[in-house]
């Protein structure tokens, strides 16, 4: 009963309190996660990915090796109980190598594959919550992994989804919003100012898709600034934490991330 | 750029910020769901000059409130429960109610969730300027947003949040506005119809009172207490022991019981029908059956009202009924109904005794004849009440005072006009200044102790009989939207108003982008006489190859309606022109109807062109759709064409076009019908108004050429002001109209080549062949004629066998009944059903659409839009894309439709009225106590009355017998009793008679109602 929720009502409030250009809160954590060289859990409104990076390492399978570069290997996992309703997929569910090929294909352009021949770089994605916005938040979560594990990178890849309700741009979808409304999913290299993906499964106008566009490449750069600080944090702490008392970092002598990467 | 923020939401209290909650699925299986919530602050009060809001440039409130009110010397605002919207709704769209409201996003979702139509109402008074309604999302803002306890109901909790919405405000007020040497701040008033909503508030420290208390102390209280329904009245006021009242009718089961009963097939849904010949009797067509379930009595309709969604149980076959087959009048049975007790606690009333003992014949007779049973049931519960305002008369006789100078407040009875709803109990203080008005009365709610539903006056509409106000009632009853085009309306029209030109040819200008030039074709348009609105032109002329080239032009509306603007909404809402019999309801305004898109001679005018190159046997060799500037050379009446078609000497290029255009019409017609195309026939008759005072353009006041006045000599009808006649037809009527159907369904295959999704046709669904069950065995056993109903061409072959000799008018008398017998035309999305069911059924053709009259059909403009698209020329508005919004736009137009074409028969109705008074007062005057005398047809039977049917008036009527006659319901015969012969003289379906007709006005509701009595065979007037 979808006719029963108004997307956007006539005070300019969509059905969860947030006016059109209004991204859904975002939590990063960098938490280490077993054998993992680098783990982040993405948080987006409530949808969550637990994304794992493992590598650069020596490719298990020779024949997918490649001989001038590493090799990415992208899996995507779906809990049962992320959605309402318990729906249990299996490894060889279309929609999941879907998922798991277009995040492939975003990196592969990005990440410095030349520096490691012969080897393989695995990104696992585990899907804890979904609320709309899946791969944008895979995608982040990626970039913010990757990072974290040391994998160079060309520049960050900041995701967003955009729609059109009737005239209205909406940016950041929630579940309830990606059922009724025509979407499209963007991914922008912010300091290239490069767009890295653009994806969409429903129709959109012609004259619409230039607007949503636009305000998806903003809302990737407004994305990039709070991705960067996360990480910019997280570096802080592993500084601390490495002893280097001599410099009792503060804010303003962190490293500049850019250097990092 | 726009403004982009991520929004924060504090991540320890997942009790505010997530919704939790459960939703069983169609299949039964529950889920869990989450959905968050981002509570702002950046809402504001709405209040102007407000300190604490920023937001000061869309804020409506007046500073101080409303300071009119007796109980709020220092101003208030009020903030209406849900309840308040959901009974009072009528109260708050008066003009004369102009207090300051705040209206809570919880009352705004509690309303939309209880009833669309309202929160509609609702939306559009929050828009409307001339009130002050400022809508305050108090589910976002930090400090009234409520979370539901545990073991709190949904609708406690919308009450507390209500509460505390209230609180807030009176607290905020307070903050804004530190109190200055005594004065207090504004107040906010809480009204709500709930006693115990009201006790909480007011324990909570928070104005509050119920709308009548609040009425009362306004300073005006007299017109708005009128408008207050009479559900809350009684809440407030419990007048006498409700108690001691004898219980009518069994409880209506709650919502919940009746779908899962409809789910389990227990119990079935559908559209309750009342019947117009017999107020006791109902019908309820649902899926499960191929006859609708029957209704039978009081006590198994059980309060339901026609339109109502009901849910109905269905008895075992052994009590299943046959329709009864007598008329019972609602008028003359319980014209003694007493409106103060209304329920009629004395079983032994007489009414109450003659209506059992009718009830119980009609039971006995109906096991006579077994083989017409049907399913019977009653009604266990209402899904869905279709309640609306009515058009009524008051009923004098329900007045206990009739001075006018009296205001006591008096229940009185509302009579409408519609035979098949109830009448209405209202109270009102006004009664004796409404008698002989029409008012527009809504019920409200209908006890199980009271044989009438209680409604309240919305108001008056004028005198009954004035045009003014049979046309608004008219329009008001078929719900036809007739309110001036607004503002933004008329902005949308082309800035240089009737000056406007197609500018001069320039491939740079917009206008003749992709746009032929056939401005030197010999074009012309045929219409009605005193057309106005001329949406169609056209044009054929010898091609070099021996071929002929034709061409429609019609109207270029789309041109001028673009998607996505006011007008285009107003004309999609508006659907279609309505035609009355003196005047029209435009769906565009005027000065695109009968100016810049009507095709009129001699004046350059865009126009979208359908050219055929057609072989001399009008078969089509191809065709092409282009948007083009026309100049018509001549706008012809159908007899100028006619004349011009007839006269062989002429032999100019207009005239050579026109027989050339007739000849392949011809053509055209004589294949469709060898395709099976039926020729079918309605009552119509024009209304021709003479009267001075008529000014409507539509009609033209001569007497038309060709169309005979049939009735009457001519002495008789000298000093008549209103003519009654039957419709012409020429051949130049056929002409156009099968170049009409060409256009329309080469249109229709274009669009829906490209556009197999969204394309807008229309069909006309094969009527299942039990709908002919009745008129087939009429004919069988009155005339020995058989109908075969196979398919459409069988149909039509049949029908013209269907003729008797003497009477050359039975063929279409039989006609008119076959129509009834079929479903009507509809508009529908090529895509929502499947390509074996768009056959247009009437006019054997596998497609159909509306292309050719932009002007006065919104269904045409969007033809036009999608052909524009199909040829390249403008690319097609998302919203065409969309199945879903064509299908809704569908809906509209298909009821809208169906409305149109019921006011304008209801509104030649009335004139028929009005001129058979006028000619039987001139009769009278002449010293004839006669009265009009018609012939007519027997068109139904019953125990006590016939049904006729009067050509040359085109009205149907009914023959009354006040005693029993013999009546033989297998051959549809009624015997009566003739003193000239001495016996008796058997009356038959079909026969011939002769009627004396003449209009009797209700004494107590000053309702004018045809009254028909038998002249011959038989004098029936003292039977």
């Amino acid at each position: 009963m979808s006719s029963r929720i108004e997307i956007l009502n006539d005070g300019g409030l969509r059905s969860d309190g947030r006016r059109q250009y209004e991204l859904r809160d975002i939590t990063i954590e960098f938490s280490l996660q077993g054998h993992a060289d680098a783990s982040v859990t993405f948080q987006h409104g409530l949808t969550q990915v637990l994304v794992s990076v493992l590598g650069p390492h020596e490719a298990k399978m020779r024949s997918q090796t490649a001989h001038d570069r590493a090799v990415i290997n992208v899996e995507v996992n779906v809990a049962a109980f992320s959605t309402g309703e318990r729906r249990r997929r299996t490894r060889g569910d279309k929609r999941l190598l879907e998922l798991a090929s277009t995040i492939k294909s975003t990196f592969e352009p990005v990440v410095q594959t030349h520096l490691y021949p012969r080897s393989q770089i695995d990104i696992f994605v585990q899907v804890i919550q979904q609320d709309g916005g899946l791969l944008p938040a895979c995608i982040n979560g990626a970039t913010l992994a990757l990072a974290a594990a040391g994998i160079p990178l060309s520049d960050f890849v900041c995701a967003i989804t955009g729609g059109v309700h009737s005239t209205s741009s909406l940016l950041d979808l929630n579940t309830l919003e990606e059922n009724d409304v025509p979407h499209v999913t963007v991914a922008i290299m912010p300091r290239t100012e490069r767009v890295a993906l653009v994806t969409m499964e429903t129709r959109l106008r012609v004259e619409s898709f230039e607007e949503i566009f636009k305000l998806a490449i903003d809302a990737g750069k407004v994305l990039y600034m709070e991705m960067k600080a996360a990480l910019q944090r997280r570096t802080l702490t592993l500084v601390t934490a490495l002893g280097s008392g001599s410099k009792p970092a503060t804010q303003a002598t962190v490293f500049d991330v850019d250097e990092l990467l | 750029m726009a403004d982009i923020t991520i929004q924060k939401r504090p991540h320890n209290e997942a009790v505010v910020t997530h919704r939790k909650f459960f939703k069983k699925t169609a299949r039964g299986k529950v889920i869990k769901i989450i959905r968050e919530r981002y509570l702002r602050d950046d809402i504001y009060c709405g209040i102007v000059g407000c300190r604490l809001c920023a937001d000061g440039t869309t804020a409506v409130l007046p500073t101080s409130g409303d300071m009119t009110h007796r109980d709020f010397p220092y101003g208030h605002y009020i903030l209406p429960d849900t309840n308040i919207f959901l009974t009072q709704m009528d109260l708050f769209e008066s003009n004369e109610f102009m207090f300051p409201i705040i209206l809570l996003q919880t009352v705004m979702e509690e309303v939309r969730h209880r009833s669309l139509p309202l929160y509609n109402r609702l939306k559009a008074l929050v828009k409307s300027e001339d009130k002050q309604v400022w809508v305050f999302y108090n589910e976002f803002r930090r400090e009234t947003t409520v979370i539901r306890e545990e073991d709190e109901t949904p609708n406690d909790r919308n009450d507390r949040s209500i509460r505390e919405g209230a609180k807030w405000y009176n607290t905020h007020l307070h903050l804004v506005r530190s109190p200055i040497r005594g004065q207090k701040p504004p107040q906010v008033v809480l009204l709500t119809e709930d006693a115990g909503n009201r006790e909480k508030a007011l324990s909570a420290n928070i104005p509050c009172m119920s709308a009548r208390k609040y009425i009362e102390r306004t300073q005006k209280p007299a017109p708005l207490l009128d408008l207050l329904a009479a559900a809350v009245s009684e809440e407030i006021e419990p007048t006498k022991a409700t108690g001691a009242r004898a219980v009518l009718y069994a409880e209506h089961l709650p919502t919940t019981a009746l779908l899962a009963g409809v789910n389990a097939g227990q119990l079935h849904q559908g559209h309750f029908n009342a019947n117009s010949y017999n107020y006791l009797e109902g019908t309820v067509l649902v899926p499960t059956f191929t006859k609708p379930v029957l209704l039978v009595g009081r006590e198994n309709m059980n309060r339901a009202v026609h339109g109502d969604v009901v849910a109905v149980e269905v008895f075992p076959k052994s009590e299943w009924k046959s329709p009864g087959d007598e008329v019972v009048d609602a008028e003359s049975m319980l014209k003694n109904d007493d409106v103060e007790s209304g329920d009629e606690n004395d079983e032994n009333d007489t009414n109450d005794t003659l209506l059992q003992a009718r009830e119980s014949r009609a039971v006995r007779e109906s096991a006579q004849a077994p083989t017409e049973k049907q399913p019977t049931g009653r009604v266990v519960g209402i899904v869905k009440r279709n309640w609306r305002a009515y058009v009524c008369h008051i009923d004098a006789s329900s007045l206990t005072s009739t001075s006018t100078s009296s205001l006591s407040l008096q229940t009185i009875f509302a009579s409408p006009i519609s035979r098949l709803l109830p009448r209405i109990r209202i109270r009102t203080r006004q009664a004796p200044s409404l008698v002989g008005q029409k008012i527009l009365v809504t019920p409200d709610r209908w006890d199980r102790t009271s044989r009438y539903p209680d409604g309240h006056f919305v108001r008056a509409l004028g005198k009954v009989e004035s045009k003014e106000a049979e046309q608004e009632s008219l329009l008001l009853e078929f719900d036809v939207p007739y309110r001036p085009f607004g503002k933004a309306i008329l902005d949308c029209l082309p800035v240089e108003g009737d000056a406007w030109v197609v500018p001069p040819k320039n491939d740079g200008d917009p206008v003749w982008k992709d746009r032929e030039d056939l401005r030197d074709l010999v074009v012309c348009s045929i219409d009605p006489p005193g057309c106005q609105d001329i949406d169609d032109a056209l044009h054929a002329r010898r091609l070099q190859n021996g071929n002929i080239e034709a061409g429609v032009h019609i109207a270029d509306v789309s041109h001028f309606v673009y998607p996505d603007t006011p007008m285009d909404a107003e004309a999609a809402s508006r659907g279609t022109t309505v035609y009355l019999a003196d005047k029209r309801v435009d769906m565009l305004p005027s000065l695109l109807g009968t100016n810049l898109c009507s095709l009129r001679a001699g004046i350059e005018r865009l126009a979208f062109s359908v050219i055929w190159e057609l072989t001399e046997d009008a078969n089509i060799v191809n065709v092409r759709f282009t948007k083009s500037v026309i100049s018509s050379k001549a706008a012809f009446e159908y007899s100028e064409a006619q004349m011009r078609l007839d006269d062989s000497t002429l032999t100019d290029p207009l005239t050579v076009s026109i027989r050339l255009l007739n000849s392949l019409a011809k053509k055209l017609k004589a294949k469709r019908m060898a395709a099976g195309a039926l020729d079918l026939a309605s009552p119509e008759v024009r209304i021709n108004l003479a009267s001075p005072e008529s000014s409507d353009p539509l009609v033209a006041p001569s007497s038309l050429p060709g169309a005979s006045t049939l009735s009457g000599s001519k002495d008789e009808r000298k000093g008549e002001t209103i003519g009654v006649m039957q419709k012409a037809l020429l051949a130049t009527n056929s002409l156009v109209e099968e170049f009409m159907l060409l256009a329309n369904i080469s249109v229709a295959m274009r669009i829906n080549e490209t556009f197999p999704q969204t394309a807008v046709l229309r069909r006309h669904v094969a009527p299942p062949k039990t709908n002919f069950d009745n008129l087939q065995d009429m004919l069988m056993k009155r005339k020995g004629l058989t109908l075969d109903v196979s398919d459409s061409g069988a149909l039509a072959a049949s029908l013209d066998k269907c003729v008797d000799p003497q009477t050359p008018a039975f063929n279409t008398l039989v006609r008119i009944m076959a129509t009834r017998c079929m479903t009507s035309a509809e508009y529908f999305c090529a895509g929502s059903v499947s390509r074996d069911t768009f056959r247009h059924y009437g006019l054997a053709t596998p497609i159909y659409t509306h292309f050719t009259s932009p002007i006065r059909r919104y269904a045409d403009v969007l033809a036009h839009r999608q052909l524009a698209a199909t040829i390249a020329h403008t690319p097609l508005h998302p919203s065409l894309h969309s199945k879903a919004h064509v299908e809704r736009i569908m809906d509209v137009l298909n009821r809208r439709h169906r409305m149109a074409q019921m006011a304008g028969r209801a509104s030649v109705e009335f004139y028929v009225g009005l001129a058979l008074r006028e000619r039987g007062e001139g009769l009278a005057k002449a010293g004839n106590i006669g009265g009009v005398v018609e012939e007519a047809f027997v068109i139904r039977t019953f125990r006590n009355g016939l049904g006729v049917f009067v050509f040359e008036l085109g009205l149907e009527g009914l023959v009354m017998f006040k005693q029993d006659v013999q009546f033989d319901a297998e051959n549809y015969t009624v015997t009566l009793p003739s003193p000239t012969a001495g016996g008796e003289v058997t009356v038959a379906l079909f026969d011939k008679v002769k009627v004396r007709i003449g209009v009797e006005k209700d004494k107590n509701t000053q309702r004018g109602r045809v009254k028909m009595t038998l002249v011959s065979p038989v004098d029936s007037s003292g039977l």
